[in-house]
């Protein structure tokens, strides 16, 4: 291979690299696999049991069994999916290893396309024990929504990316001060997605704000599936437009703040 | 291309394949008010080692960081291996590599695990062999299945100098190499380095506190002082001109402020 050729586009083989570096990191601490699969399975537990109880004492929950369990799981992915992508950066971040990466001939785009494959595998790890979880406690099988879990899911993961990168970028121009940013942001949003209660809640005013979130699409999406039985690919295409600006956008921010951060000599710092 | 040739200034045209490894032009890092980097100029002649030497805050480190495009500056030029830093870093990324102590390897990893990662990163050929030759040529052998944050100062040391030579780089910028440790372990990664220029014919910058280290490796001194270059020229040169027989004593000139004329 020329010079040119191997300086040009993206390079399998350093995504590959990537992701071996966070699988050896993975699987070398069992506190770290027991931590991906203990949340989500708490998560599991508590809200179907939660669910049970209500089912049998209100109407709009035995209407559609499974809505609440439903959420968590979309929820999780949504939250797993970003919090996958975030931990394997701040890795990076902890382990003072930016510079080392920086200086390399990995790209920017190589970067994050390793760290969205490793947010797959950590969701993975996580969330398959939490639907056998469902299947077998509270009888919910997420897998009985069919094709269109294909595209709950994957408008999630795309939101989820996009806020990783946002995030990921904001930890690498500002160090590890802003650390707390990608635990608490994903939060920020959670009322706005109408996880657990649909959107003609809101205010008409909150609501213009609600339908901007792609994840406010899925959620609403999988309560018609439920309720109604019926698969709105209308609100999954309007998501997926949506996602697209919003990964273009975070992708930008991200060079940008790339960028600022060679401008203010961070990169080889790290740090606070 | 000797040294002396290429301090002339800058070439109207670059040839890539005879180009001086290093070409730094009127390079300036502004941090708001302070000028951490302040106009300076050099060029680096490929198969030398040049020693960056300078007391804390002289701009070595911010320096290397524009060297190698971690850092922008914020005016003036660097050129790496004919090609301009950081516009077309992609094209030399792959033929260079540093070490420094503000950055580490990944401490649960293992000293293989890590090297692996760094290898494939760079594409190393033949990757299983380069890394039981970087064992043995390093001695890292006793180690490489520990996690390297596991290891002593010293370990820790040649590991993050095996990362750096993992791709046989033709610059090789390396920041406090020997800091930390012991005078035995640092003469052994001075012998090292002069055998991994001499045999690959490779560029090295160093940044350093360590005079004799200077000394010893380098063809080529600059001396940074507040972010500008106090003197550039080779050890022997800047020992008569400061009518000094170490270079510790020039550095101890040159940070207190006295001038040749006084020194001398």
């Amino acid at each position: 291979m020329s010079l040119m050729e191997h300086s040009r586009g993206i390079a399998m083989h350093r995504i590959n690299a990537m992701v071996l570096r966070y699988w050896y990191l993975l699987v070398s601490s069992w506190p770290r696999m027991l931590e991906l699969v203990y949340w989500p399975a708490l998560q599991i537990i508590t809200w179907g049991f939660l669910q049970n109880y209500i089912s049998q004492n209100a109407g709009f929950f035995a209407q559609a069994g499974g809505t609440l369990i439903g959420a968590v799981i979309l929820w999780d992915i949504l939250f797993r999916g970003q919090l996958g992508f975030s931990i394997s950066f701040l890795e990076e971040m902890w382990a003072r290893n930016l510079g080392n990466l920086m200086m390399s001939p990995l790209k920017p785009i190589e970067f994050l396309i390793s760290l969205m494959i490793m947010s797959l595998i950590r969701l993975a790890i996580g969330i398959i024990p939490m639907v056998i979880l469902a299947i077998v406690f509270f009888k919910f099988n997420l897998f009985a929504f069919g094709l269109p879990l294909i595209a709950f899911f994957c408008n999630l993961i795309f939101t989820s990316w996009s806020l990783g990168i946002f995030v990921s970028g904001l930890v690498l121009r500002n160090g590890l001060g802003a650390e707390s940013i990608v635990w608490t942001l994903m939060f920020g949003l959670m009322p706005l997605a109408c996880v657990y209660y649909p959107v003609s809640v809101l205010p008409s005013w909150l609501q213009v704000v609600a339908w901007i979130l792609p994840p406010t699409y899925v959620f609403e999406g999988m309560r018609a599936l439920l309720f109604d039985h019926t698969f709105r690919a209308d609100l999954m295409l309007t998501a997926l437009a949506i996602n697209v600006v919003l990964f273009i956008v975070s992708f930008a921010i991200f060079l940008g703040l790339l960028n600022s951060a060679r401008c203010a000599g961070t990169l080889i710092s790290g740090g606070e | 291309m000797a040294i002396e040739d290429i301090k002339s200034g800058h070439a109207a045209t670059v040839d890539r394949s005879a180009a001086a490894a290093i070409d730094v032009a009127h390079l300036v890092k502004l941090y708001k008010t302070n000028r951490a980097v302040d106009d300076i100029s050099f060029r680096i002649a490929r198969g030398s080692i040049t020693g960056l030497l300078g007391g804390n805050g002289a701009g070595k480190t911010t320096t290397i960081a524009m060297i190698m495009g971690l850092t922008l500056p914020t005016s003036g030029t660097v050129s790496v291996l004919g090609c301009a830093m950081p516009a077309q870093s992609a094209e030399v990324l792959g033929r260079m590599n540093f070490e420094s102590p503000y950055v580490d390897m990944p401490m649960r990893l293992t000293v293989r695990q890590n090297l692996t990662v760094f290898g494939k990163l760079y594409a190393v050929a033949d990757l299983k062999g380069r890394i039981a030759q970087l064992a043995e040529d390093l001695d890292l052998t006793d180690f490489l299945d520990r996690a390297s944050g596991k290891l002593s100062a010293g370990q820790k040391t040649r590991v993050a100098l095996a990362k750096a030579l993992i791709n046989e780089p033709e610059l090789l910028l390396l920041d406090e190499p020997t800091a930390s440790l012991d005078p035995d372990t640092a003469d052994w990664i001075r012998q090292h380095l002069e055998t991994y220029r001499r045999n690959r014919n490779a560029t090295i910058l160093l940044a350093s506190h360590n005079m004799l280290e200077v000394e010893r490796l380098c063809d080529r001194v600059i001396i940074m002082k507040k972010g500008r270059v106090e003197d550039d020229d080779s050890p022997e040169q800047i020992l008569l001109r400061y009518n000094r027989t170490t270079l510790e004593d020039v550095f101890l000139d040159v940070a207190r402020g006295r001038d040749r004329e006084q020194a001398s």
